[in-house]
């Protein structure tokens, strides 16, 4: 039973990243209507910004929190104004060429300078440490993972759902020529928008570094999947990624407990399944 | 068809100081181009209306003029500032609204969060309940996905969610296009009333029966040109030339 709920624990912290970056996926699908392929890089680039803050510059974890998601957003919106913006109005194909070649280059890049192994990033102090809850043991850096990605996916689902700037980017999803007749700097909000779905990238590398290691290959593993769980949930639904973000690592991870050979697997079964019968994903809309 | 002198000089308005003057306004959509020098006036609180068949080029012209068809030429002034390089945020911030023929209510938004959209520009909007004295239906369905109102409803979402902006210069595109006389009847007394309270309305309409009913002034477009403007009262002696232009 013990490894029942090991493996409970395991999904949900896998959970915890999937749905962090699929989020960021629908976010930016949502808006900019590119599928960014580079999400995987922007989310290493989260752990090494984390990684240098720490061992150049002394910044703790804490602040790192912060500041990584915002340099790495940075980046981001450089990524969006010099390149992204220009693919507006084009199939989808050209959006996801381009974003693959960025993340090729970016991890390219990190790999020549660092290398394939993995650079160790330490647990913060207060983060240490674990508890016995009586069935299981929960180490508390893992429960923190659990608990920070549950409320920022639901703190960035009230923003974009429940107040003004996000009937602002809903609108625009919609019918940007409108929104920007209202008086609203579209072009700038997409900006901002492409910011947002790359910090949250960068911020589940902050979070993964001291779980996985600084690796510059850590998101080219994770993208894929990451991609199934945005098909399953459905493109551009932001509740729906949440929901399967968590759901699928869930799912993965009792995978792992009762049928170990099909825990990579599962995930790719389930996206063919939800495709073959609802081809707009759980909760996505018809176009 | 009889081209007169407007290309030239426009039809001089009867009320307040002049608010929008439209010079040689040339717009392309890609390679087509569109419109072919349009000259128009519009003074402050009157109503003026562009009349025209299908595709004479009046939608297109309240486009440039918001700055939607970036590809435009000529001079377009507001209040005396050229907005003819402005961006469509821009010449939204300085006080013009508009209403696009498709009405454009938003369908992951709800009757609420359609109306609040809009941001207020400038002071001098209606406030809501004001608002809600215009058209009371809307009250009702606050919480209703837009796209879920009737269409009279959301046209008059869509008139409604301009009126709070501050923008003192509004643009309808075709309003009662597709609508049952009742809502017509309806928008008609709203437009009158926007007229009262000192708001500038350019109204596009096929329906020139109902425009006659609101309008001051009226130019006729055809062929991305003015190619005759009259006022109401010289309505009834250009009934004749409008029904040739129109083809009624």
């Amino acid at each position: 039973m013990q490894a029942l709920y090991a493996q409970l624990l395991v999904g949900l912290i896998n959970g915890s990243f999937y749905a962090l970056l699929s989020l960021g996926l629908a976010v930016i699908f949502g808006m900019l209507n590119i599928i960014n392929f580079a999400h995987g890089a922007l989310y290493m680039m989260g752990a090494f910004a984390a990684y240098f803050l720490l061992n150049v510059g002394g910044i703790s974890y804490w602040w790192a929190l912060l500041l990584a998601p915002i340099i790495v957003g940075i980046f981001g919106m450089i990524l969006e104004r010099t390149m992204l913006k220009f693919l507006t109005g084009l199939d989808h194909l050209y959006g996801l060429l381009l974003t693959f070649g960025i993340a090729l280059i970016v991890q390219g890049v990190f790999q020549n300078y660092f290398g394939s192994s993995g650079l160790p990033y330490a647990i913060p102090d207060q983060l240490k440490g674990g508890m016995n809850l009586g069935f299981m043991f929960l180490p508390i850096y893992r429960g923190w993972v659990v608990v920070f990605s549950l409320v920022v996916c639901l703190g960035t689902w009230f923003l974009i759902e429940k107040t003004r700037l996000g009937a602002y980017l809903r609108a625009a999803t919609e019918n940007p020529t409108l929104v920007r007749a209202f008086g609203i700097n579209v072009p700038r909000m997409i900006t901002l928008t492409y910011g947002l779905g790359v910090g949250l990238a960068a911020l589940a590398g902050v979070l993964s570094a001291p779980i996985n290691q600084v690796r510059p290959l850590m998101g080219a593993d994770l993208i894929i999947v990451v991609f199934a769980v945005v098909v399953i949930g459905g493109m551009g639904s932001i509740m729906g990624s949440i929901i399967t973000g968590f759901a699928l690592g869930v799912i993965e991870g009792l995978t792992k407990y009762f049928y170990p050979e099909a825990s990579n697997t599962v995930v790719f079964v389930l996206m063919v399944l939800v495709l073959l019968v609802k081809p707009t994903g759980l909760t996505g809309r018809a176009a | 068809m009889p081209e007169t002198a407007m290309a030239e000089a426009p039809v001089k308005a009867a009320t307040g100081g002049n608010i929008l003057q439209v010079r040689n306004l040339e717009a392309w959509y890609g390679e087509s181009h569109i419109l072919h020098g349009i000259n128009f006036d519009v003074n402050a609180g009157e109503v003026v209306t562009l009349l025209g068949r299908n595709g004479a080029g009046k939608t297109t012209t309240l486009k440039s003029i918001m700055g939607i068809i970036s590809k435009r030429a000529g001079s377009i002034q507001f209040n005396n500032q050229e907005i003819i390089r402005a961006t469509s945020d821009k010449i939204a911030r300085m006080g013009i609204a508009f209403c696009p023929e498709e009405r454009g209510i938003f369908s992951s938004l709800d009757v609420k969060e359609n109306l609040l959209l809009p941001p207020v520009v400038r002071a001098g909007g209606l406030p809501l309940e004001q608002i809600f004295d215009l058209f009371p239906n809307l009250k009702e369905r606050l919480s209703s996905q837009g796209t879920k109102l009737s269409g009279g409803e959301q046209q008059m979402l869509a008139i409604a969610r301009i009126l709070r902006t501050g923008a003192s210069f509004l643009m309808l595109d075709e309003p009662t296009e597709g609508l049952a006389p009742v809502i017509i009847q309806q928008i008609g007394h709203t437009i009158a009333r926007l007229k009262k309270e000192g708001f500038t309305i350019l109204l596009v309409e096929q329906n020139f029966r109902f425009a006659s009913t609101v309008a001051d002034r009226y130019y006729v477009v055809e062929h991305g040109k003015i190619i005759d403007g009259f006022s109401n009262a010289e309505l009834a002696a250009n009934m004749d030339k409008l029904h040739t232009y129109l083809g009624v």
